[in-house]
């Protein structure tokens, strides 16, 4: 008999009053008792509609079935064979919009918290004692892996799976690309990506850092040179968008990228760090997505008095996960919602003053299916704060498309690839942001295990 | 990990490094930069190549210590290593056609002037190179300029050295004589830079300048930096001033405390 509670077991969490002050993970996640516990509300229902709505297919039920027995370690081995970084998408993974929303439970009442028992079962395999993982029989082929984010490091895991010598390239310093240097700590902890990053090592993956491929190689000289017998491109979509309002180059005006790198990668919350970073005490954020909420939440840990998110739809509209908004708001961040910056203002030694604002209303539907967002005549006013942050998305950065002849690029920057990750060059694929721009870090896995097979197709085809 | 294997003072406060980076020394160009962290937690600083050597695998770099992280730097030796080194950065200065360049840098801006100089002269380029600096004391680097300069005119802010004055007194002479510039290129302060261009722009000479500005990745990621252009005609000076000071009293404050640190480990 399934547990009939209608509401999903409450994730515990720091309080927001203590939690806006450190860096801490936010949500610290079920016991054992709890999971089991949720695991139950599942119907196990023969078709299996959650399914349909994860981006990698993961076989749910399966899996809280057994959690539900108490074999967590048997839950873990479902996941594992469709997603590779389960601690990781179940703390990032936008569920209300996916599995979650095609629960047969959430019909009438809370939907199975299916996010919280993936997070549960990988974080539960992770405390137990390591594994030895078997370093599978070489193949005796050699791909290159650009960029060590979600991508990149699940193409690259698989590849290894199967016998490859895959070697991952990282610009940055640190491997795993944005889930190091943009998603907050308190969010997702930088050791749970460590832990996926040593666990590629083990699997015999390279990883090269402080490589920037377009600049010290080029994906020509990859392939010729080095004997790459392929390449998968998934750098990520890092160049960020500004408005081009006036006053956007004032000192305290930032880039989310900028930002949130400084305090992430570069772990500026830190007292002793040694990289700068203004900590402002009213600061507007730019933006409605989860990186405008992630540096609105870093904002006011690093002590702003005041925070707001300034976006220009409704809250309907928001495009962030659902609990981003909550936990933002629980911590006291204020939502400007239906507002349009217009301007930023400075002192006369260009630091930032303030930001003028314009309301807006929702008009007909635009493109995107979304009701266009129209500016109030007269409506200005503006607000006082000492720091602005643009959080209004980015597009690929377009440092390979300049140095790799032949590649395919959309107008907007995106790289042309199929379904498979096959794009314009022979033996090149990509996937993740740098093909569809900015979106989220499942669709990035998804999209390195599918090229992860089509580049193994591609290998023994030629072999 | 990246080895130190030559370091020399040019000025008491001025260092020269080679670095051992065999894959940037083989694709590295006159006005392009690397980015180091000294050590691990370290800050990212962007540095110009100040030369390379391709068969020895070595990349030259040459900073002023003024802040914590090139104080850090300067405290490694011979034989230390540098936990990263990225590159190379950034566009090479163009020199495609050039055929008669004035070369202006000031200060430590000599440093990533000379290898433009240099390989303007290796392209067979006439080359006239105007080079300030404070005092006698601060000079670097005459020689190599001496070297690749068809006309070489060294500045000093005090006399100690050369002619009395600034670097923009010469450059506005030689082109009124009639110097006829395919281009100057200016390489030094933000505010020398800016008066470069204030003295080209009448005689609409085009215009070359480094901009040195606030930067993370180096690849064009955190939009730091606000440098869409480097024609010297284009760039807001007094906007990068100010950015420029952005961090200042956080720059001064690291400073200060890696002073006090090295202070308590003498006593």
């Amino acid at each position: 008999m399934p547990n009939m509670s209608p509401n999903k077991a409450p994730m515990p969490s720091q309080a927001p009053d203590v939690r806006n002050k450190n860096f801490l993970e936010v949500a610290t996640g079920y016991t054992k008792e709890v999971a089991m516990e949720e695991a139950t509300r599942c119907l196990n229902c023969k078709n299996k509609p959650c399914v349909s709505g994860c981006p990698v297919h993961i076989e749910i039920p399966a899996f809280i079935k057994e959690v539900a027995a108490g074999n967590f370690e048997g839950a873990y081995d479902v996941i594992s064979k469709s997603s590779s970084l389960p601690a990781v998408c179940g703390r990032v993974c936008p569920q209300e919009s996916q599995c979650e929303s095609k629960c047969v439970r959430g019909i009438k009442t809370d939907p199975v918290g299916i996010g919280r028992l993936e997070r549960f079962v990988a974080d539960w395999h992770n405390a137990q004692p390591d594994v030895k993982v078997n370093k599978p029989e070489p193949n005796g082929h050699k791909v290159a892996v650009i960029g060590s984010g979600p991508a990149g490091l699940t193409c690259a895991g698989d590849l290894a799976k199967k016998g490859y010598d895959v070697t991952v390239f990282e610009a940055l310093h640190l491997a795993g690309g944005v889930l190091v240097y943009g998603i907050p700590e308190f969010r997702l902890p930088k050791s749970i990506v460590q832990k996926e990053v040593d666990t590629l090592k083990e699997l015999g993956v390279k990883i090269e850092t402080n490589m920037v491929i377009g600049r010290v190689l080029s994906i020509d000289e990859l392939m010729d040179d080095q004997g790459f017998e392929a390449v998968f491109i998934g750098s990520g979509a890092g160049l960020p968008r500004f408005m081009n309002i006036p006053g956007e180059n004032l000192c305290g005006v930032y880039s989310a990228n900028e930002f949130l790198t400084r305090t992430n990668l570069m772990k500026a919350y830190k007292d002793d760090s040694s990289t700068p970073i203004m900590h402002a005490k009213k600061v507007a954020v730019v933006g409605g997505g989860n990186v405008a909420m992630d540096a609105a939440r870093s904002a006011k840990r690093l002590g702003a008095d005041e925070v707001y998110i300034v976006y220009r739809r409704s809250e309907e509209e928001l495009p962030a996960r659902k609990e981003e908004v909550e936990h933002a708001k629980e911590e006291g961040i204020i939502f400007k919602l239906l507002h349009n910056p217009v301007e930023i203002f400075g002192d006369e030694n260009e630091f930032v003053t303030g930001m003028k604002c314009v309301r807006m209303e929702l008009g007909e539907p635009d493109a995107s299916g979304r009701r266009r967002p129209v500016a109030v005549e007269g409506s200005e006013f503006t607000i006082d704060v000492d720091a602005v942050i643009m959080a209004i998305g980015t597009s690929p950065n377009p440092l390979i498309k300049s140095t790799t002849k032949g590649l395919e690029t959309q107008k907007w920057g995106g790289i042309v690839a199929d379904e498979s990750g096959a794009t314009s060059r022979e033996g090149v694929f990509a996937g993740g942001d740098a093909v569809t721009g900015a979106a989220t870090v499942i669709l990035a896995m998804g999209a390195g295990k599918t090229a992860a097979e089509a580049i193994d197709e591609y290998i023994k085809s030629k072999s | 990990m990246y080895k130190i294997v030559k370091k020399r003072a040019l000025n008491p406060t001025v260092t020269l490094m080679e670095v051992d980076a065999p894959l940037i020394a083989k694709k590295a160009e006159a006005g392009q930069f690397i980015i180091l962290r000294v050590d691990e937690d370290g800050e990212r600083i962007p540095l110009t190549v100040a030369g390379y050597n391709r068969e020895a695998g070595t990349v030259r770099i040459i900073f002023q210590i003024v802040g914590a992280t090139t104080k850090k730097l300067n405290a490694l030796e011979e034989g230390d290593y540098i936990h990263d080194f990225v590159g190379p950065l950034g566009r090479p200065t163009e020199t495609d056609g050039l055929k008669k360049v004035c070369v202006v840098g000031g200060g430590v801006g000599c440093a990533i002037a000379l290898p433009v100089a240099e390989k303007l002269h290796a392209l067979g380029c006439e080359v006239h190179s105007i080079v300030g600096f404070r005092n006698k004391d601060l000079v670097i680097l005459e020689d190599e300029f001496r070297a690749c300069s068809d006309k070489f005119i060294m500045m000093t802010d005090d006399g100690s050295y050369g002619e009395k004055g600034v670097v923009t007194a010469p450059l506005e002479k030689l082109i009124q004589d009639g110097e006829n510039y395919d281009m100057v290129i200016a390489i030094g302060p933000l505010i020398m830079m800016k008066f470069v261009v204030k003295t080209t722009k009448p005689h609409n000479v085009p215009t070359t300048v480094s901009m040195n500005p606030i930067m993370i990745d180096g690849t064009g990621m955190c939009g730091g930096c606000r440098l869409p252009d480097f024609d010297g005609f284009k760039v807001d000076f007094d906007e990068a001033m100010k950015r420029g000071a952005m961090y200042k009293s956080f720059e001064r404050h690291a400073y200060e405390e890696t002073c006090n640190l090295l202070n308590k480990e003498v006593e």
